[in-house]
């Protein structure tokens, strides 16, 4: 089954039959904002929505995951032996997930899953879950998905993609594993004739009002380490308070921290994330810390994202432009603003 | 708001080219609707960019300590008592700020304007005469001021500058008759039990970003106690009891200090209400010691100092 037609008022009995057969999470609106949750009943699902207060990753990448026990008691053979904590891998679909969150994924699978190194929590998480998009209409006014190699309609990192035509949605499978859940679905029917055009109309509709922001290919040109030594940081930083709010709800963000965990008799390792613009990141065990000026934190953030990633992977930014970062940073620290700054030549300012 | 923003573009100017400061603290409009940019100014050329209005509701005084220069600052209410808590915690000499101080009408809360749109994206926000317009695509609604404040501010019984050295308007009214703590005492009047899981419940959704922190004027230590490796002092994964634990010590030790500028709570990015902790502490304070923080630069603070009638009933 590649495509299928689902009505709106028959969404909810297909979300309960596919609670039957597997976890299912989805946007759900707890009074303030909408999360990623399990969804126990249809209802709880909320698909009008932008999109979610905290991005996807933590449903592979949780802000605190226990990683392995183990035993300190004396006398225990097994005392010090690293246990692997159990974890859910059955599968889950996620519902509703916008494209670039998606998108966001492949990314990080730079980090938890390449060739060289396949992080088994991460690896197990995604090839648990069947993850069934929502194309964005109506994008917000901090989207820029289109200027970060993504689109509201980018299925790059989907299985499935719904797309809203008003009555009812029109779902395209975009991997076998995307298929063989819209095979699951009884309760759709075959999409109506225009449904293809309406949806190609509101891919461009979308597009066009997001447009192009900032011009990627014109930072990733420029000399690395004339970037690094620009005056422009000093500009940047002043307002950033260093809270780390930015790279927590960045769905590409997938720094980490390590820490044991020891009460009586019992340990864990646990792994919380982390984040570069905090000064412990990087603090060494001599008490140095090469990044111990704000300034240089805020350049690490950005320069990551925009430079040093593109020139070790040449896959584009680390960055979505899902906006997340521009709508939550509580000094207003954009990073369309930065990445203008970045990529033109005469990036400074008057002093 | 205008007249404000044009008597800061005119001060920088003067203050700057008569060289009595080296920078000058304020904002300058934000990207976005509804929150503005902190913005150190360092030369007259520059100081047009300053500007002014209810979205300039972030802490300046939390760009003040470790300065060594001589800065201006434009500081509402709240702003100049947490200078004035600073100075009192010799973070920062009073010479080397010369506050301008604006009395202020209220910071408008962009959560809350947010949610009562529902969803619809503000693209402008107008403030006329005690009303807030905001106009987006296919809609404009009007609210009055009142209605889109942040909550402390609505309970804001300081809003004109404590100190200053140039003031940006005529003092406003003071809020008279304000309760502060009806939510307080209603905590107070819980059960342990009922009390626990109220807070639990509060910060059931806290991801330990520590937005809430750093946006603090008050908190300026090198390395603050969650921060501490050797020895480490607390968890960090946000199991409940490690982000209990960090909230009562956040709290406590803005007792006496926190000035409820709401800083904080603006900051969180998942709208934590951080002030129901220390609310309950600046009002213990205030009723044990009589003690309002950064009202005055010629006091102690309370738990800075030893008293021999100090109040002890408390302790158990
Ligand atoms: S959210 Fe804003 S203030 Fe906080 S660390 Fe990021 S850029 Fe800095
Ligand atoms: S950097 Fe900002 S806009 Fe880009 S993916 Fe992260 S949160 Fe979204
Ligand atoms: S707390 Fe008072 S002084 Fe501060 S912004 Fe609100 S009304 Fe103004
Ligand atoms: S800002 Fe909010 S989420 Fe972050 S640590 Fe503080 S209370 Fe928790």
């Amino acid at each position: 089954m590649t495509e299928m037609y689902i009505p709106k008022e028959k969404l909810a009995g297909v979300v309960e039959d596919l609670i039957g057969r597997q976890r299912v999470y989805g946007p759900v609106f707890d009074g303030a904002y909408h999360n990623f949750e399990e969804i126990k009943s249809a209802g709880a699902l909320d698909l009008a929505y932008s999109n979610t207060r905290l991005s996807a990753k933590g449903l592979f990448h949780p802000h605190s995951e226990r990683m392995f026990e183990y035993s300190l008691a004396s006398g225990d053979p097994e005392a010090g032996v690293l246990k692997e904590t159990e974890k859910d891998y059955s599968p889950r679909v996620v519902l509703g997930m916008r494209p670039c969150d998606a998108r966001a994924l492949k990314i990080m699978d730079r980090n938890f899953n390449s060739p060289q190194y396949g992080d088994p929590w991460w690896v197990k998480r995604i090839e648990a879950t069947t993850i069934v998009g929502l194309a964005c209409n109506a994008p917000c006014g901090t989207c820029f998905c289109t200027t970060a190699g993504s689109g509201p309609f980018d299925d790059s990192g989907l299985d499935a993609m719904l797309v809203d035509l008003g009555e009812g949605y029109l779902a395209r499978a975009v991997t076998d594993k995307g298929s063989a859940l819209l095979s699951q679905i009884s309760k759709g029917s075959a999409a109506p004739a225009d449904a293809a055009q309406k949806a190609d109309a509101l891919r461009r509709s979308a597009e066009a009002a997001i447009g192009l922001q900032f011009d990627v290919g014109s930072i990733t040109g420029k000399d690395s380490m004339e970037l690094f030594n620009s005056p422009i940081w000093e500009e940047i930083q002043f307002a950033c308070i260093n809270c780390g709010t930015c790279t927590f709800l960045c769905p590409t963000c997938w720094c980490f921290d390590i820490q044991d965990e020891t009460h009586g008799e019992h340990g864990d390792r646990i792994r919380i994330w982390d984040s570069c613009m905090f000064p412990l990141f990087t603090l060494h065990g001599s008490g140095h810390n090469p990044r111990q000026n704000k300034a240089q934190r805020v350049r690490q953030r950005f320069m990551h994202k925009l430079r040093y990633y593109p020139e070790k992977y040449g896959d584009g930014i680390a960055c979505t432009g899902c906006g997340r970062c521009v709508r939550a940073c509580p000094v207003n620290i954009d990073i369309r603003n930065v990445a203008r700054l970045m990529s033109s030549s005469a990036c400074v300012r008057p002093a | 708001m205008r007249a404000y923003t044009e008597k800061i573009r005119e001060a920088a100017k003067r203050l700057l080219s008569e060289k009595r400061v080296d920078a000058v603290i304020g904002f300058r409009k934000g990207s976005i609707p509804l929150v503005n940019e902190p913005v150190l100014v360092k030369s007259p050329e520059r100081a047009d960019e300053l500007y002014w209005d209810g979205s300039c509701g972030v802490n300046l005084a939390n760009y003040l300590p470790k300065r060594t220069d001589r800065v201006a600052i434009v500081a509402k209410g709240c702003d100049s008592r947490n200078i004035v808590v600073q100075i009192v915690e010799n973070q920062i000499q009073r010479d080397q700020v010369y506050v301008l101080g604006a009395p202020c009408h209220g910071m408008l809360d962009r959560r809350r304007i947010l949610a009562s749109l529902k969803g619809r994206e503000p693209t402008s926000v107008e403030e006329v005469d005690g009303q807030v317009r905001i106009t987006g695509a296919g809609f404009e609604e009007t609210f009055s001021r009142s209605e889109c404040l942040q909550e402390n501010c609505s309970i804001c019984i300081h809003r004109n500058p404590v100190i200053s050295d140039e003031m940006l308007g005529e003092p406003v009214a003071e809020q008279e008759n304000v309760d502060r703590y009806p939510d307080v005492a209603k905590v107070e009047g819980m059960n342990p039990d009922e009390r626990k899981d109220y807070f639990e419940e509060i910060t059931s959704k806290c991801i330990r970003c520590y937005a809430c922190r750093n946006a603090c004027p008050q908190c300026y230590c090198p390395t603050c106690f969650v921060d501490e490796s050797r020895p480490q002092w607390m968890g960090k994964t946000i199991d409940p009891k490690d982000v209990r634990t960090f909230h009562f010590l956040r709290a406590f030790h803005l007792a006496g200090r926190c000035t409820d500028c709401g800083a904080c709570e603006r900051a969180c990015p998942v709208g934590i209400k951080l002030r129901q902790y220390t609310k309950k502490l600046e009002k213990d304070v205030k009723e044990f010691y009589g003690y309002e923080a950064g009202v005055r630069l010629d006091e102690r603070p309370p738990l800075d100092v030893y008293r021999p009638g100090d109040p002890e009933n408390f302790i158990k």
